[in-house]
């Protein structure tokens, strides 16, 4: 059952004698055939590979789209209507995609609290982490402005406001503004200029993908239990369990996705976004998208612009030195009792902030966003270096392949865990 | 272990809370309870009442289309409501279209098209405006998705038209709606009891041809909502039985590892 380490041997001769020259074969065999993966891994390590199958989709799509879709202010809003009304399937390939960035999140989000929950963060797999930050960054600045290509009324006031985040900054902040613009206001140069990065950031994901798989492969995936893998008997080949796995996983996302594009596609869309933007007249409310709430609400909960910036982009930064600051030895979060509880205290935390975020900053939701983004910034600078010294986690298992342990033994092996 | 169960449900319950009430929040105080009406194309397995698309239409063309452009549509598309193509013909020769220039470079008034995009009634922003006391009648085609409510929101804004109560002051040439957000519309009541007289025979009081309008403009929003939806029922199942299959091979391949 566990994973081979011998050489393949292929069948085909045509493929032997590729392989021989351009050793594709050989690579592919041995990032799947023979890459050796815990046997644990639960349904939350499914999101991973459903990540990279959406951002398949969403380039996919997006090639098509663009086929039909005219990146000029006068005519982008009725080239995304005429994709909805006379190209063929044209509404199916749209919704797909705009719906797609909303699954890419939820996605992606699970994946990252995920890897929270397990430590996945821990040494040696910090870059790992580091490159997973970089694509969500990516991601964001993709799905930002991605949103802004319809050109209706919540596209131009979102990439408005977005963009004037700039003009905090001191000194150069307005001329930033001018240069991202294009001009002295969000216009045709800024939308084209959107379609272009818009195109191109996709394939810089791809790349950071690659790079993320690497430094996977590297130590191959952490687990529920936390602990390395110790021999052959703790590991299975990817292919075919994982692959099967995955599948199956797959085949119950696209439940829910063809669910939302088919019955609810604008069910996370703003109406404002179907009256064609219009740079005299801003809408009561200009809300971003529900991935992007949580920041707006930090955003907003500080009442100093610049200062707001810099909470916001602190957000993003701070998950990214999440492996710096976690001092515990333990990883998976079912051996830290204390950790535990502060986990779900932290994914509460973000669903508050996302709820306040879609609400105008007025009474009730200022005081509730305050509170939490002092909690999220409590979470990172204080309860993670902290627990690592004060908590005393529940003792580790032997390994993967044997997890029951006598209670007496138990204790010793979480003593020699903790003290490095 | 019970603080972390209750922790975590704790959690879980504000998880599902904020999911559900978040999008399910419009702000919409102050205002009366709003009537609910049954969309035919409403749920999953929801489609459009031929008939009362027909109705909509008429109301549209005769009353809507004086002010109101439908650009995004054109007579073609009046295939889905049923109509022949001869009828479409008929129905798109039925108004004069500029086009041009011609061999000599000069426009010239011709009638529709099937392929022509339904006649707008102004020829620019300004004329409209001008012709609205400054107000500018909004394009109709996407006006079901573009406001909170849908459908809802037409029918309402359609049938809330009242007296202003004692005490509030109209904007002057301003009429009160019940509904409508901030109650103060530039557009006069547009539809009521006998404004149309139906072609099939339906009895045309004000909220039935609200309701008809509506449905019209649902459509118009969403053309593609009938097929969506039938391809949805069909991917779901297909996905549901493909999913059961892959969980029982997923079973059988695993059967050696637990």
């Amino acid at each position: 059952m566990s994973a081979s380490a011998k050489p393949p041997v292929f069948k085909n001769p045509v493929v032997r004698w590729i392989d021989h020259r351009l050793p594709v074969f050989s690579f592919m065999s041995h990032e799947l055939n023979e890459y050796p993966t815990p046997r644990n891994l639960n349904y939350m390590w499914t999101f991973g590979s459903l990540a990279g199958i959406v951002l398949v989709i969403m380039i996919l799509t997006g090639i098509i789209l663009a086929m039909h879709y005219t990146p000029n202010s006068a005519l982008a809003f009725n080239s995304v209507e005429h994709i909805m009304r006379d190209v063929n399937y044209g509404w199916l390939i749209r919704y797909i995609h705009m719906n797609g960035a909303s699954m890419f999140f939820i996605v992606v989000y699970i994946h990252i609290f995920r890897g929270l929950y397990y430590g996945s963060y821990k040494a040696p797999r910090e870059l790992l982490w580091l490159l997973g930050i970089v694509i969500l960054i990516l991601m964001m600045a993709t799905a930002f402005m991605g949103y802004v290509l319809p050109w209706g009324q919540m596209s131009f006031w979102g990439a408005t406001v977005i963009t004037n985040l700039f003009s905090a900054i001191p000194l150069v902040g307005q001329h930033i503004v001018t240069w991202l613009w294009g001009g002295y206001a969000v216009d045709n140069p800024t939308l084209n200029r959107f379609f272009s990065l818009h195109y191109l950031l996709p394939f810089v994901i791809v790349a950071v993908v690659m790079l993320h798989l690497v430094a996977l492969h590297r130590f191959g995936s952490n687990n529920p239990l936390g602990i390395d893998m110790k021999g052959p008997q703790d590991s299975i080949p990817f292919h075919p369990y994982y692959t099967v796995k995955d599948m199956f996983g797959l085949a119950v996302f696209l439940i829910f996705y063809a669910a939302l594009v088919c019955f609810a596609p604008n069910l996370f869309g703003e109406p404002d976004n179907y009256i064609p933007a219009n740079p005299l007249s801003t809408p009561s409310e200009i809300v971003p998208e529900w991935y992007f709430l949580p920041y707006y609400a930090i955003l907003r909960s500080i009442p100093n612009k610049l200062a707001g910036v810099i909470a916001m982009f602190g957000a993003i930064a701070l998950l990214a030195v999440v492996p710096w600051l976690d001092r515990s030895p333990v990883k998976s979060a079912r051996f830290r009792p204390i950790y535990q509880q502060f986990f779900w205290l932290l994914l509460a935390d973000c669903f508050l902030l996302g709820y306040c975020g879609a609400h105008p900053p007025e009474g009730w939701y200022v005081i509730a966003s305050r509170l939490g983004t002092a909690y999220y910034y409590l979470h990172f600078l204080v309860v993670f270096p902290l627990l690592g010294l004060f908590e005393r986690p529940r003792p580790l298992p032997m390994s993967i392949g044997k997890p029951v342990l006598s209670a007496e033994m138990a204790g010793s092996v979480a003593k020699t865990k903790v003290t490095p | 272990m019970t603080a972390l169960a209750l922790t975590k449900r704790l959690a879980l319950a504000g998880l599902i809370a904020a999911g559900i009430l978040a999008p399910a929040l419009p702000v919409r105080a102050e205002d009366e309870a709003l009537p609910t009406v049954h969309w035919s194309f409403s749920g999953a397995f929801g489609t459009f009442d031929q008939a009362a698309l027909r109705r909509g239409f008429q109301v549209y063309k005769e009353i809507c289309s004086a002010c109101h452009s439908m650009n995004l549509v054109h007579y073609r598309d009046l295939a889905a409501l049923g109509y022949s193509e001869d009828e479409i013909k008929a129905i798109a020769a039925s108004v004069q279209i500029t086009d041009g220039p011609n061999d000599n470079g000069d426009m010239y008034d011709r009638p529709g098209r099937p392929s022509d995009a339904f006649k707008a009634p102004f020829a620019n922003e300004q004329s409209a405006r001008a012709a609205n006391g400054g107000a500018l009648p909004p394009d109709l085609s996407l006006i079901v998705k573009a406001r909170k409510g849908g459908a809802d929101y037409v029918h309402d804004l359609l049938t809330g038209y009242a007296e202003p109560p004692a005490g509030v002051t109209m904007q002057s040439g301003m009429n009160y709606d019940k509904y409508f957000p901030g109650h103060q519309v530039a557009m006069p009541q547009p539809i009521s009891d006998g404004s149309v007289t139906f072609a099939d025979g339906t009895k045309a009081t004000t909220d039935e041809e609200a309701i008809d309008v509506a449905n019209f403009l649902a459509w118009t929003s969403e053309p593609e909502l009938v097929e969506r939806h039938r391809m949805g029922v069909k991917a779901v199942l297909f996905l549901i039985v493909l999913a059961g299959l892959l969980y029982a091979l997923k079973r059988k391949v695993w059967a050696g590892i637990h």
